[in-house]
């Protein structure tokens, strides 16, 4: 089954921190999608810009209606997701617990939807 | 028509005995707990036309299992095509060698516990993972479900139906957690079976025999457990704290319906059998070396019966085990019920003291326990203006009506109070 882990992090948080420990950050996340094209389960990621840099796009009575910002303000924010392709939850849930984003913010697991072919 | 009956029979005994051992091999291999009901609901139906015609099977579980699969496969292809179904029954041919070579002497193998699990798995809401044990462990129906559980059916449906949609949807596995993980997702199953004995022993009046029954499926489950993780003492530990429970409740209300506090239980009504069992399940546990929440529950209440017993006046093993057992949960009812204990020690002003450091807690504020507690100990002290009113709060928030009176009796046994209106 394939599951998005969302990582939801306060975006301040990273702007806070020095030079190096924004180095050892990238580390961390380069090592572990590592280990997800290792073990065979890596399917996608990215990081995404600061919520700043959001637009949101809605149909209003046949005309698009854009706004700037993202569509939920809230206090942590989508920074980025990872694709995985596992057996069952537990094996995505234990791999969200190994993501860094797990130590300074919160993951969503969602599985994908799968359709009937 | 007389043929019937046998049929029938048959059927009930092995719905009786082999419910859920058959719902959880088919929920396994389905990853499916909802299609596995059904398929089990449909063979059964088939049963009830096929028996009586042909004679009941010699093997009802394994002619059940069959026709249930076939069933199982029959909605999957109605439900889905192509690939998926392909894929859903590669699976299912894989398992079937292993039921193939178990059917001929009727040992379907037990994946009740990989059910357990995954009903108490942590992305299951919580309020629902002894709702669905009972039903898929024990195949009972949603309706009595409610009504023990005090909700409506509709509510309750609905529920069971979000869990079950939850499992197949987001693939919750049926599977025994790793090692790392166990001790974590057994409390998740421990407490799931212990929240549905403290709902059935918390039966209002105790007239609603849905709700003693709630206890006794409960029993059920941790003897259940027990069998499928002997090395598991947290597992005997609550079937022991249980039974200690158990053991006490026709004593705790005397011939008039009114409760009776274990202080002054008539212990010639406690069910002795019961206890020895609780004390030897306890001491088994102990065997393990691995202390947890629900022994020292269990030794609590071996402690409560012990000094009943001998009539013990010091209350230190009792100090002791509180210690231990908020070390381990920090649960703030852990502290009150420590705080009640030091009152019999060092006097009801030092306990009011400790009550006073745990008002703060929400937790605390709507739990009729903490209220009851507080007022006792404010009419011992001579508040009866404090305890008047912490009674009040107590008796606004018991649900059980013997509680109540129990309650109210002790509201009105205070010195009267010149600004209070007569009741």
């Amino acid at each position: 089954m394939q599951y998005l882990l969302m990582l939801y992090a306060q975006e301040s948080g990273w702007n806070q921190m020095s030079k190096a420990e924004q180095e050892r950050g990238v580390a961390a996340y380069g090592a572990y999608t590592e280990a997800l094209k290792a073990a065979g389960v890596w399917v996608g990621s990215n990081r995404l810009q600061d919520v700043g840099t959001a637009t949101t796009v809605r149909m209003v009575s046949g005309k698009s209606q854009v706004l700037d910002g993202p569509y939920v303000d809230s206090k942590e924010q989508l920074g980025g997701y990872y694709l995985i392709d596992v057996s069952d939850l537990d094996a995505a849930l234990g791999w969200a617990a190994r993501c860094p984003g797990a130590s300074h913010g919160t993951i969503e697991v969602r599985p994908v939807w799968s359709y009937p072919v | 028509m007389t043929a019937e009956t046998p049929a029938r029979v048959t059927a009930d005994a092995v719905a009786r005995r082999s419910y859920g051992k058959l719902v959880a091999y088919l929920a396994a291999d389905m990853r499916d707990v909802s299609a596995a009901e059904d398929a089990l609901s449909d063979a059964f139906a088939a049963a009830l036309a096929d028996w009586p015609v042909n004679g009941c099977p010699a093997n009802p579980e394994a002619w059940l299992m069959t026709v249930a699969r076939r069933k199982g496969i029959d909605g999957a292809r109605r439900r889905h095509s192509g690939d998926v179904v392909a894929a859903q029954l590669r699976v299912m041919t894989q398992t079937q060698t292993e039921f193939a070579e178990t059917a001929g002497d009727a040992a379907i193998p037990d994946r009740r516990l990989a059910l357990l699990f995954a009903c108490a798995h942590p992305a299951i809401d919580i309020a629902v993972r002894a709702p669905l044990m009972l039903q898929t462990v024990l195949g009972l129906d949603a309706k009595a479900i409610a009504s023990a559980f005090l909700a409506s059916p509709d509510a309750m449906a609905k529920r069971l139906g979000r869990a079950k949609q939850k499992i197949r949807q987001a693939g919750i596995p049926f599977a025994i957690p790793e090692r790392d993980e166990l001790a974590g997702r057994l409390e998740g199953v421990l407490d799931a079976i212990y929240a549905t004995f403290t709902e059935g022993w918390s039966d209002p009046d105790d007239a609603d025999l849905l709700r003693r029954d709630l206890a006794d499926e409960a029993l059920f489950l941790a003897r259940l457990l027990t069998d499928l993780m002997p090395h598991e003492p947290e597992a005997f530990g609550l079937l022991a704290c249980m039974l200690y429970a158990e053991a006490r409740r026709r004593a705790r209300r005397n011939a008039q319906g009114d409760y009776v506090p274990l202080g002054e239980q008539d212990m010639s009504l406690w069910d002795a059998c019961m206890i020895d069992e609780a004390e030897m399940r306890l001491q088994n546990a102990a065997t393990f070396g691995r202390v947890g929440r629900y022994q020292l529950e269990a030794a609590l209440q071996s402690a409560h019966v012990e000094r009943r017993r001998s009539g013990r006046t010091h209350w230190m093993p009792e100090v002791q085990l509180y210690h231990a057992l908020y070390a381990l949960t920090g649960s703030p009812v852990v502290a009150l019920n420590r705080a009640l204990v030091i009152a019999e020690s060092e006097g009801p002003r030092a306990a009011l003291d400790i009550l006073d450091t745990l008002s703060a807690d929400p937790r605390l504020a709507a739990y009729q326990p903490y209220w009851a507690a507080r007022a006792a100990l404010l009419a011992r002290v001579g508040d009866p203006p404090q305890a008047h009113h912490a009674y009040e709060m107590a008796v606004g928030l018991t649900r059980d009506p013997a509680v109540r009176r129990f309650l109210q009796g002790q509201q009105a046994a205070l010195p009267v109070l010149g600004d209070e209106p007569g009741e």
